[in-house]
């Protein structure tokens, strides 16, 4: 469940990016781990991050958890379904359970291709 | 089982000897209730019943075994409750040590406090303590202030606060909430690491907040190291005081360099709690520290008598109402002078040791990520189980079954599928054996028939609840 097409942070958010939009979201890794999301908190639209920088987070049945920004740059969309339904970040982690969309400023640094996350994913499950 | 408004008869009523009825005379008409009051209707005998089956609902630890973890949940000897209950200090009024000339009336009072400060000193090896703090995360709240008032007196510009990520969840929180950055650094083999700690160490940090042992049951080795780093760059070192039952008259915090420490009087010192409380987190703090702590002070006059003193012009001011929570700090100092230097250290030995022979007799079973002398409690992991289907909260619902409180589960958050377990001292080894022997009879279960675990629990008067749809879908409040 790690798709080829998309870059990935060590912290485990995805993003894939289109001209200088990317969307984010959670890994499938993470809301497995996470387990039943009960809340999720965004950012607003306006708001701007620095890579890496704390940009909201999930709660689940187990445990809160922060989420990083995995590009720098402006938000420009707020996935609002996801205040009444966050369960869709576990069943659709990189379809309809995406979180934002950033305006970059520059080209992404230090994300992961799908090979390189997966090897995260395996030295952290065990 | 119904609710009481459900066994609910028109008409129905207890007696009681006298006729309390107000004096509707008094009370102005328009704030006479108009209409029903919406109480139920019950004969005496059932509204007995009725709170007798629920109180039989109740699970506590004078009913059954209570492993869980980070919590010390040792039983609460009785006697204390007898000193809580003196009619000598339940009759005081709180007010009555501020009240020109009352003073000679609480001296008892204020005596019990003033000798308890004494005892934490001594115990954690402290300058001074402040009483007030009503609860563990509260004592926390209160050190990072004492923190940040020592640095403002001194001019230092400081903004962020360091976090192990095997300390207690409330810490990087209390952190937080007093305006501080919260800079996690990362344990390397369970413990922190000085070079880790490096790494994020500079002069903008005011301090470290450290739970030894850690969530993982293990002692900090690196301490002198670390208490070496933080001095450097002027931080203080704070030590979160629930694991004490590990330590207590075996290591003096305050010896190792610790500069402030919160202890939980409800875990170490036997007095209860779960369930929400009344807790009791006093703090204690090294001598430059000693300016800043919360007012009033009890205060020993050279002829004997006790006072509340109000004149510290650094000190953080109120933390809490009156002296924190007076009665369970009674209870704790009833617990420290009936078991005394040997008993408290008995009590610290025997707590490592349970949870040590738990930890061997079940390492062939569970998954146990830092298998090595522990101290209080430690953590298994139901990583292999959970190839099978059967996760960590499958296993602490096959407990409930069995009779017993859940451990922790899924905390700490760096071992997967996390199973804390702290026995405490309390427990006998027939206890302890008896419980192991359900762990692992569900360990083995999960192999030969998950679905049975996953569909635990079968004989509580709730089935498994659905924790999702708990959280999704909150109803906080009930129209009576």
């Amino acid at each position: 469940m790690i798709p080829d097409n998309l870059l990935y942070a060590k912290s485990h958010e995805w993003c894939s990016i289109d001209g200088d939009v990317a969307t984010v979201g959670i890994t499938h890794f993470a809301q497995e781990q996470l387990g039943d999301l009960t809340f999720v908190e965004l950012p607003g639209v306006g708001d701007t991050f620095e890579a890496g920088a704390e940009m909201g987070s999930v709660e689940s049945v187990k445990a809160a958890s922060e989420i990083y920004a995995p590009v720098s740059g402006e938000v420009i969309e707020v996935n609002e379904s996801l205040e009444d339904a966050p369960e869709k970040v576990n069943e659709a982690p990189y379809g309809d359970g995406w979180m934002l969309k950033f305006r970059i400023k520059a080209a992404p640094e230090g994300l992961l291709d799908a090979k390189g996350y997966a090897a995260v994913v395996e030295s952290e499950s065990h | 089982m119904k609710t009481i408004f459900d066994t609910s008869v028109a008409g129905r009523e207890g007696c009681w000897p006298c006729e309390g009825k107000a004096e509707e005379a008094y009370i102005p008409s328009e704030l006479l209730r108009q209409g029903d009051i919406g109480l139920p209707s019950a004969s005496e005998l059932d509204v007995v019943r009725h709170f007798t089956r629920l109180s039989q609902r109740n699970f506590g630890v004078d009913g059954n075994f209570y492993p869980l973890g980070s919590c010390t949940m040792k039983y609460n000897p009785k006697f204390t409750e007898v000193v809580a209950a003196m009619p000598g200090f339940t009759r005081l009024h709180p007010v009555l040590p501020q009240l020109q000339g009352a003073g000679g009336q609480c001296q008892g009072a204020l005596e019990v406090m003033y000798e308890t400060e004494k005892l934490l000193s001594e115990i954690t090896g402290m300058h001074a303590f402040t009483l007030h703090p009503m609860a563990g995360a509260h004592g926390e709240l209160t050190g990072v202030m004492l923190m940040a008032a020592y640095h403002k007196d001194r001019g230092n510009k400081k903004t962020k606060i360091i976090v192990p990520d095997s300390a207690h969840g409330t810490n990087p929180a209390s952190a937080a909430i007093a305006g501080y950055t919260v800079v996690s650094v990362e344990s390397v083999d369970g413990i922190v690491d000085p070079a880790a700690l490096a790494e994020v160490l500079d002069d903008e940090v005011a301090g470290m907040m450290m739970t030894c042992p850690n969530t993982l049951g293990l002692f900090e080795r690196n301490l002198p190291e670390i208490v070496r780093m933080l001095r450097k760059v002027d931080a203080l070192l704070y030590y979160d005081g629930a694991n004490l039952n590990a330590v207590m008259g075996k290591m003096r915090v305050g010896d190792v360099g610790f500069d402030i420490v919160h202890l939980n009087l409800h875990k170490t010192f036997a007095t209860p709690h779960g369930g929400g409380g009344p807790g009791s987190g006093p703090v204690g703090v090294c001598e430059k520290l000693e300016p800043f702590l919360p007012i009033s002070r009890v205060v020993k006059l050279e002829d004997g008598q006790f006072f509340l003193d109000y004149d510290y012009p650094k000190s953080i001011g109120y933390v809490a109402p009156f002296y924190g929570n007076f009665g369970v700090v009674l209870k704790a100092y009833a617990y420290i002078l009936r078991l005394g230097r040997a008993g408290l250290i008995r009590a610290t030995e025997n707590a490592v040791l349970s949870a040590n022979y738990m930890r061997k007799r079940l390492e062939k079973h569970f998954e146990i990520p830092y298998n090595r002398i522990c101290m209080h409690e430690f953590v298994a992991s139901a990583a292999e189980q959970a190839k099978t289907g059967v996760r960590a909260l499958d296993i602490a619902k096959a407990l409930l079954d069995k009779g017993y409180h859940a451990p922790t589960v899924y905390f700490p958050l760096i071992v997967p599928e996390s199973i804390m377990i702290e026995p405490t001292e309390t427990e006998n080894k027939e206890t302890l054996d008896q419980f192991i022997d359900a762990l692992i009879e569900i360990a083995e279960m999960a192999i030969t028939d998950p679905a049975a675990v996953q569909a635990a629990p079968r004989t509580l008067p709730v089935s498994r609840l659905d924790e999702t749809r708990a959280a999704r879908a909150m109803e906080l409040t009930d129209d009576l």
